[in-house]
């Protein structure tokens, strides 16, 4: 069964990179544009996993995260979130609230679909 | 199917990034600490930095960090928002927008100077050395086989790894694909079931693995966790047969351990239907947020492509309409009128398309404000108003010319200085109003400043000298204003660096009837000007009143009519050499279409007034018939008939002839005019 992942990060050009390498790896991939969309979207259907940016206006990825994960529906649904940066800070935070792994951008279609792969295990 | 090119998408999307970085800090001019300005720059910085840095804008990202990492430190409070600080930003944005447009150009040392100004601004912080380093957080690259190792890899996970999406059978997998493996579960930490939670995680696990990966390719797999986890790698024996390292492992120091062939049990989480009951309440507040986002980008030539088919099929379905009301035939009147409806819906959804809201211009004018508040010295607080009113985009298009032309004028010659206003009593800052509203088919933009005012005196001085009008000539105030907008008409003493270039007065105003709309000028001495300009919300469809003069047939453009009136034979007559009407008490001028076109065809018998107003003054035309209300597929006249005043436009009828489409704005100036000489005369 083709795992259905949903994206969030309010970058259309991000976006657009991620749907195209994700769907190319055999992804069904959904797109939302900020965590509240994330969010929205995320209780609305059952995703396998979800890549989110952090930094993203109405609601950020940290917010998203934390959210979701106090939804005993969205439990250990894997969360990958996109940096910019190492920042060991925000990295110690998005796990704090719940996520499972991260990507630094800019990033490697590959290392995505890599990343993705470890996540969602076999 | 077609996959547009990142690289294209990401340049949309930095214009947008750009307008929001630049709204950002034109608020931040104003109010310094507002939190979320800073976030929504420091935000629009971010992601530009970190998509250029994706599509290969290097140059971009770079120099964007510095900038980003500046209002990082704000946002965290470690600097406060200087005035300085932000205008350092907004200098080196355009600087962004350079490396955006032409990443590959020399850009000289700009970005040095920028950067120096952005550094001195934060305080002597030296701007951070490298900028964006992409940081691979998986090695992808495998290091070189090393020989066969063995290790002993004992680990276990934090409690609520599960719950955070980690799956630990997938990191047994992981191991697995590594080398030959194998794995003692230990379950000896499951507390008793009265008080597990079932999604928590107490198991740890002991594996053998004889591997030809490095040592490094073990901590990969726990790249994720590797910060919470407990870990213990050790090695059993270097470089050995791989058969001999399949020994089987000292038991774990607990309990029973169980030989995991199909690993731990994933208690898999359902989801009671009271918490999704809950979850579904919760939603509904950001459900207009994510309405709001799902938004596709169209080409603006496949709407105009899409808006002309619309009118082909308009013009088809009035040909239609005629053939089936001359036709006995039911069922094609059904049809007919079932399409009639259709294509009438589908206009006004295509013209919906075609709406984009003001705000996207008036965006434009706050950048405008800020550099002229700069030039000139003036303190102006620009408000505006109504920025949702949505316009046609082609009539946005046509209009920001005329509109910074207006706002400069405002600014220039209406608003004083601080001490003139000062001494006026006034308070320092001038104000500049921008509004947009609707009315009727109509949208209605006003420009209007707490300045000077227009001063009669000088513009009836120069309009004398330079021989618009003579000497002493009798002018309503209306018209005296007017003449701001004849050709080589300027009141500036001298001609600053802001007015004086580019588009003039009269340019605006054929700008703006070139868009069937007018433009009215009103002015208190001492107290303000406002400009006022009514565009008619579309340019393409209108719905249009069909009248008949003489043989022909015209159009008349339904927002512009009152009312219509029955003037009877006798009247008409009674009312020769006058050219009013009593309608309810007040007089209105009125002209005759069948003089002015010179039909040469006697009057009906009931002859019609259809009585139009520009939203000021009114006039009411004298025609033989009213045939009815007409859809109007506006098509531009000819070169040829490029001075025909009193014509905007012809269409296309449903008999295939022409109709022309009357100027209101001009027959309602003639009407005017007549009444005027007349008055005169009389």
């Amino acid at each position: 069964m083709t795992a259905r992942i949903l994206t969030v990060d309010d970058s259309a050009s991000i976006r657009l990179t991620t749907k195209v390498t994700l769907s190319n790896a055999g992804y069904d991939i959904t797109e939302a544009v900020h965590g509240a969309e994330g969010l929205e979207k995320a209780k609305s259907g059952q995703f396998d996993l979800i890549v989110t940016d952090l930094n993203m206006p109405v609601m950020d990825g940290l917010t998203m995260i934390e959210e979701l994960r106090k939804l005993p529906a969205h439990a250990g649904v894997p969360i990958i979130f996109l940096t910019t940066e190492s920042d060991a800070d925000l990295k110690a935070r998005a796990k704090a609230a719940g996520a499972t792994g991260w990507l630094t951008k800019p990033f490697d279609p590959e290392n995505l679909v890599k990343i993705v792969k470890k996540v969602l295990g076999r | 199917m077609n996959i547009p090119d990142p690289v294209a998408v990401f340049r949309i999307e930095a214009a947008e990034l750009f307008e929001q970085i630049e709204s950002g800090l034109l608020d931040l001019t104003h109010r310094l600490n507002d939190k979320d300005q800073i976030d929504a720059v420091f935000r629009g910085l971010h992601t530009l930095k970190g998509s250029g840095a994706m599509f290969g804008f290097d140059a971009l990202a770079a120099f964007t960090h510095h900038c980003e990492t500046a209002f990082d430190r704000v946002r965290k409070g470690e600097k406060p928002a200087t005035s300085e600080l932000v205008a350092a930003v907004l200098a080196a944005q355009d600087h962004m927008r350079a490396l955006v447009d032409r990443p590959t150009d020399d850009h000289g040392d700009i970005g040095e100077v920028l950067l120096a100004r952005l550094q001195h601004a934060v305080e002597g912080d030296a701007p951070q050395p490298a900028a964006v380093q992409p940081i691979p957080v998986v090695a992808v690259a495998q290091t070189p086989k090393s020989g066969l190792n063995s290790w002993r890899i004992r680990f276990s996970l934090p409690v609520n790894s599960m719950v955070n999406g980690t799956n630990p059978l997938g990191l047994l997998d992981e191991l697995r694909d590594l080398g030959e493996y194998k794995v003692l579960v230990n379950t000896s930490a499951i507390p008793s079931l009265d008080v597990l939670i079932p999604t928590d995680l107490h198991l740890s696990w002991d594996v053998t693995l004889t591997t030809d990966q490095p040592r490094s390719a073990i901590d990969d797999v726990f790249i994720f966790v590797l910060d919470d986890m407990q870990l213990d790698v050790e090695t059993l024996t270097e470089v050995v047969e791989p058969v001999a390292a399949v020994q089987a492992p000292e038991p774990p120091p607990v309990a029973t351990p169980v030989v995991a062939v199909a690993a731990p049990v994933q208690v898999p989480v359902a989801a009671t239907p009271v918490a999704e009951r809950e979850t579904a309440v919760s939603n509904a507040s950001d459900n207009r947020q994510a309405k709001a986002a799902e938004n596709v980008r169209v080409p603006a030539e496949r709407l105009d492509e899409l808006m002309d088919r619309v009118g082909e099929l308009v013009i088809a379905q009035s040909r239609l309409r005629q053939l089936a009301s001359a036709s006995m035939d039911i069922q094609l009147r059904s049809v007919s009128e079932e399409i009639e409806r259709l294509s009438g819906e589908l206009r006004d959804t295509m013209m919906v398309l075609r709406m984009v809201p003001v705000g996207s211009l008036f965006g434009r004018f706050r950048r405008l404000v800020h550099d002229l508040a700069r030039e000139t010295g003036k303190v102006i607080e620009l408000v505006t108003e109504g920025e949702t009113t949505e316009v046609d985009k082609t009539v946005i298009e046509r209009l920001a010319d005329p509109l910074v032309h207006l706002v400069r004028n405002s600014i220039d010659h209406g608003l004083e200085t601080p001490e003139e206003r000062r001494a006026a009593g006034k308070d320092e800052a001038g104000k500049v109003l921008l509004s947009a509203r609707q009315a009727g088919g109509e949208v209605i933009i006003t420009i209007k400043d707490d300045g000077r005012g227009i001063n009669r005196d000088r513009v009836r001085a120069k309009a004398e000298s330079s021989g618009l009008i003579q000497p002493g000539a009798v002018l309503s105030d209306q018209d005296l204003l007017q003449l701001i907008f004849a050709p080589g008409f300027s009141t500036a003493a001298q001609v600053t660096n802001l007015s004086g270039r580019g588009v003039g007065m009269d340019v605006v105003k054929k700008t703006v009837e070139a868009l069937r709309g007018a433009i009215d000028v009103t002015s208190q001495a001492g107290e303000g000007s406002e400009v006022s300009l009514r565009i008619p919300l579309t340019l393409a469809i209108i719905d249009g009143l069909l009248v008949r003069v003489g043989t022909g047939r015209y159009v008349i453009p339904l927002s512009a009519v009152e009312e219509c009136l029955e003037l009877s034979l006798e009247e008409d007559l009674r009312s020769r050499g006058r050219s009013f009407i009593s309608l309810r008490d007040s007089l209105v001028p009125f002209l005759r279409l069948r003089d002015l076109f010179q039909t040469g065809t006697k009057p009906d018998l009931h002859q019609k007034v259809v009585v139009i107003s520009t939203g000021t003054e009114r006039v009411g035309m004298v025609v033989d018939q009213i045939i009815g209300d007409h859809q109007t597929v506006i098509k531009s006249m000819s070169k040829l008939h490029h001075d025909v005043a009193t014509f905007s436009g012809a269409t296309i009828l449903g008999d295939g002839s022409v109709a022309l489409i009357l100027d209101v704005a001009h027959l309602v100036a003639a009407g005017q005019q007549q009444e005027a000489q007349v008055r005169a005369a009389g």
